[in-house]
This record gives C-alpha cells, structure tokens and sequence, in this order.
C-alpha cells in the first residue's frame, strides 16, 4: 500500500521538479539579453555567477523566476491589509464573489432546465440541440455585450460579471444533469412502475440519486468556467478590482511578476474550488452509498 | 398536412406582425394581438414537431421552428418597443450591419480565424499528441503527466494571454501561442486514455505475432484511441476560438474579431458587435462541425457511429 502511494507520487514529483528546473533555465535563456544590455550599458563586465543572480531577479523580467513569483504573493497577500487596491486577497474576493454568484445562478438554471427538458419532450426536441450547439460557440465573446448592455441599464460591479460566469456555468450543468436524470435504466423504472409510483416518487427515489454524478462532473466543469468567466468579464470594463484588472493592469504598465503572481492566485483559486467539489461530490457518494 | 397548414399561418402572422411594427408610426392594438396569436400557433408547431417521432433530416424541424421563432419574437419585440440600438440590435439591424461591413468582417475572420486559430489548434493539437506518443513509450512521465494535466483542466489557461502577448508581440503569433496552451493538454490527457483503450486480447494477440511496438501503435493502439482523439479535437475547436478571441482583448493590431468586439462595444455599437458574434458563432459551428463529420469518416467502426 506504502509503496503503492510513492509509486504514484514520485512521477508527479519528478515531473514538478524538472518543470521548476527548465523554469529557471528559461528564465536565464529568456532575460539574458535585456541584462546583458543593460550591463554593457551601464560599463560592467559581470562574470557568469553575477550573470546568474542578476537575470533571477530582474525587476521587469520577460519571465520571472519562481522564488520572485512566490516572493510576489507572498508580498501582496501578507503585507497590505485586506482591504487595499494593493492586496491580492482583496482582488481575488472580487473574482471569487462574482464567480461564486455566477455559479450559483448557472447551477440553478442548468437544473430547473434540465427537469423541465425531461418532463416535456415537445422542449427537449426544440431546445436540446441549440443548447449542444450552443457548446460550439465561442460564449465568451458574448462577455462586453453583457457588460455594455447591463451598464446601460444601469447595473454594474458584481452583477454583469456574475451573469457572465452562469452563462459559461449553465451549459455542462443543464447537459450533465439530462444526460443524468434520463440515466436509469428500463429495469429499474419498470420496478418502479410494478410498485405503481407516481411520477414526483420516481423522480425523488430514482431519478435524482442517479443523476448526482453526472451533476458533479457538470458542476466541475463549471466551477471552473466561471472562474474564467469572472475573470474575462473584468477585461473589456477595465474593472478597477479583481484578478481580470490585475492581469490588464500588469499588462499595460509591463508588470510581468505581477501578471505571473495574479496566474497563480486564480490558478489556486480555481484549483480549490473544483477540489472542494471533488470532496463534496465523495461526501455524498458515501452518504448515498451508506443508505444503499 | 395539419403541421404544414400551421407553419404557414405562423409564418404569416409572423410577417405582418414584423412588417406592422416597422410601419411608420407606434404599433397598434392588431399588431399586438397577430403577435399574441402568432406566438402561439408557433409554440403549437413546435410541440407537433416536438412530439411527432421522426428521425434524420425530419427531426431538425422542431428545433429550426423554435429557432425561428425565437429570431422573430426578437424582431418583434426589439423593434416594437423601440430598444435602443446600445441595448440591444434588432436582427434586421445586424444583418444589415453584417452586409454593409461584410469586408472589413472578412478580415477580421481571416486574422482571427484562418492564422490565430488555425495554426495554434494545429500546433497545440499537434505538441499533445506527440507528447502522449512520448508518454506512451515511457510510463514513468505518464504517471508524472497525467495529474497534471488533469489539474490543467481545471485551471484558467486563458490567463496566460498577457504573458503571450509579451513575449510573441501584438500580432496573430501570441493569439496562436495562447490557443497552443489551451489546447495542449486536453489532447494529451485524452490521448493518453485512447492509447489505453486497446482491449488486452487484442495486444496478446499482436504479442503473439510478434509485432514491434510501432506496428503495434499503428495497427491496433492508434485505431482505438481515435474516437478519444477526436473527443479531444472537438473539445478544443471552441476552446481554440474562444483563446484567439479573448488573448485579443489584451492587446492586437487593429484587426481581428476580439479587437473589433471590444473597440465597437466602447462605442457602444451592438449591431457591429453582434456582426462578429454571429461570425464567431459560424466560423465555431462550421470548425466543429468539420471535425465531427471527419469523426464519422475516421471511426465509423465504433458502436457510437454504427448506432
């Protein structure tokens, strides 16, 4: 069993490693000349060591090294209080609030269609192919229009932003949970009917159970999509606040470690969101399993 | 017959009640009472559509009905209610937009889509295939790759826009690279999967023949992982259009479909807007629609296909 576990993470942690190793590499290839210019402008012969040290930690870097992307976060999260345009955690509440409120609009109206599409065929005829033809769509490019039109009528800030995010969240919600309520098998719907259940019993005993891993592959597929969403819906606005306004700032104004340091916080952000999901999603397998 | 006579009376109603609200001068009481009962004889279409049991060609008919009537519920009301173009275009107003700017639209498909998109899907498509080759023959950065790449997935790869535009310049080369990273893993997690989709009777029985590990990748192992590498494929067309788009609102010559949604929406001029968007809608369908139709060609062997 021991062995097993480090069988299985020392691959992983080979791969982590060397991924850091051509990291650094890439950032000495990659800042070399901008240092190297600036060196024989200013009348210095650095040898090759201070060469080293001095393309790990330039200021505007083409690529930062990891130790200054860490040093970054670290900074930005720690320092500032919470509340500051300066600190990350403020940027990344911005960006989690509207994904979170985005997902749960989305979720809702992926489910509330999803048993309407099962009850009434006539809907699932006309409605299911536009909404898997809508997967083909690049939606994201919907993202100003929202923006433009809600500031027309007046709504700005978390709103536009969330409706972006239950846009991306509603399609593999809706999609998943179809495909999960119309999942049961003949025999088991037969058993059903040999019990003489009526419609909302089938759906509450038989229906629903089965559909729940299918909903939870749709809502991590999701949770992920809106963080995207939330972060895209700060570009064309120019939000003043979130990880979307951080990545255009840095941007603008050549922040690289910024940039790299915004990445990550979204990366960790959204990384432990579907993580959560994935624990909820064993949480209630066990229950379900226990009931059995 | 029923269900002809009715889609005939709704497209009907539906054309004087669009040419009642273009008519100069407010819509009347009898435009708002053809579009009530318009309406309606369209939602009974749909549900006879909807309920009658066709197959093939015959079951496009209750969705393109709803479809309609969804375009024409949008004229109506956006017309007759007089919505304000930075609201909301009618679809007359785009279409109309669509053909006056058709030219400057072709250029802006042809930065967007023919170089960003295309070269970076082929690239990235490409990288992770290849890789899953390489990740195939040594199982030790297999297990290394695969959670990662499966981490990836839940990570917002579209982020690295900014870096891209950085390091490869304004033009369509940092779209591509961008669409080369969103599009990298998921070929290479899928392919993974497909490489080990082959059944094991199979590989004993190429075993047994003594063949060499490529005849058996080429023979058995790459057949059986295609219908996982077009699910890869199809996953990353959108995925490849949406990275084009959106590295552009980070910076981009003035050309392409990202830079024209981001300028024209400042202005607040939707029907542009909305121009790009039913390209973008077309250009995505049409690219899924290829690789799905090449799907049906390259696996009609699968249980999927053969239905």
């Amino acid at each position: 069993m021991r062995s097993n576990r480090l069988d299985a993470v020392l691959p992983v942690i080979a791969v982590c490693t060397g991924i850091v190793l051509l990291w650094y590499l890439g950032a000495v290839w990659l800042n070399w000349q901008v240092v190297a210019d600036m060196q024989a402008r200013a009348g210095n012969a650095p040898d090759l060591a201070q060469m080293l040290s001095l393309t790990l930690s330039h200021a505007r870097p083409l690529l930062p090294a990891p130790h200054q992307i860490i040093e970054e976060m670290w900074r930005s999260i720690t320092l500032p209080p919470i509340t500051s345009p300066r600190s990350l955690v403020n940027h990344a509440g911005v960006t989690l609030s509207a994904a979170l409120a985005g997902f749960g609009i989305g979720t809702l109206a992926g489910v509330l269609l999803a048993v309407a599409i099962i009850h009434v065929r006539a809907l699932e005829r006309s409605l299911m192919p536009w909404i898997v033809a809508s997967q083909a769509v690049p939606v994201l490019a919907l993202a100003p229009i929202v923006i433009v039109a809600l500031g027309a009528l007046g709504m700005t800030g978390l709103l536009p932003k969330a409706i972006i995010a239950a846009y991306l969240c509603f399609f593999p919600v809706a999609i998943g949970m179809v495909k999960g309520l119309t999942a049961p098998d003949a025999l088991a719907r037969d058993l059903l009917r040999t019990y003489s259940a009526t419609r909302s019993q089938v759906f509450w005993t038989l229906r629903v159970p089965t559909s729940l891993p299918y909903l939870f592959a749709g809502l991590k597929v999701a949770v992920a999509a809106s963080v995207v969403g939330a972060i895209v819906a700060e570009l064309p606005t120019g939000a003043q606040a979130g990880l979307g306004a951080r990545l255009l700032a840095g941007s603008y104004f050549g922040q690289t470690i910024q940039i790299w340091a915004a990445l990550a916080v979204a990366a960790i952000v959204s990384a432990s969101l579907v993580g959560l999901l994935g624990l909820a999603e064993r949480a209630v397998a066990r229950r379900m399993g226990a009931r059995a | 017959m029923r269900t002809a006579l009715l889609a005939a009376l709704a497209v009907l109603g539906f054309a004087a009640t669009i040419a009642g609200v273009h008519a100069p001068g407010e819509p009347d009481a009898v435009t708002w009472a053809g579009l009530l009962l318009s309406t309606g004889l369209a939602a009974w279409l749909v549900q006879q559509l909807g309920d009658a049991a066709t197959t093939g060609w015959r079951a496009l008919g209750a969705p393109l009905a709803f479809g309609a009537t969804l375009l024409a519920l949008w004229e109506v009301l956006v017309v007759g209610f007089e919505v304000p173009m930075a609201l909301m275009p009618a679809p007359s107003a785009i279409a109309a937009r669509m053909l006056v700017s058709a030219h400057l639209l072709g250029q802006d498909f042809a930065q967007t889509f023919l170089k960003a998109v295309l070269a970076g899907y082929a690239i990235g498509c490409g990288a992770g295939f290849g890789v899953a080759l390489l990740a195939d023959r040594v199982p030790f950065l297999r297990r290394g790759l695969l959670p990662i790449g499966n981490l990836v997935a839940a990570l917002p790869v579209v982020g690295i826009a900014p870096i891209m535009v950085m390091w490869f310049g304004f033009d369509w080369q940092s779209k591509a690279a961008v669409v080369v990273a969103m599009n990298f893993f998921p070929m290479l997690v899928n392919t993974v999967a497909g490489l080990a989709a082959a059944g094991a009777q199979e590989r004993d029985l190429m075993r047994s023949y003594a063949a060499s590990h490529g005849q058996a990748l080429w023979l058995l192992r790459l057949p059986a992982a295609l219908p996982f590498i077009f699910t890869a494929l199809k996953v990353n067309a959108p995925l490849a259009l949406i990275g084009a788009i959106v590295a552009e609102f980070f910076g981009s010559p003035t050309v392409g479909m990202g830079f024209r949604i981001t300028t024209e929406a400042a202005r607040l001029a939707l029907d542009m807007v909305w121009a790009e968007i039913v390209v973008a809608a077309v250009a995505g369908s049409a690219f899924y629609g290829l690789v799905a139709l090449a799907e049906r060609a390259a696996t009609f062997w699968h249980p999927s296909i053969r239905g």
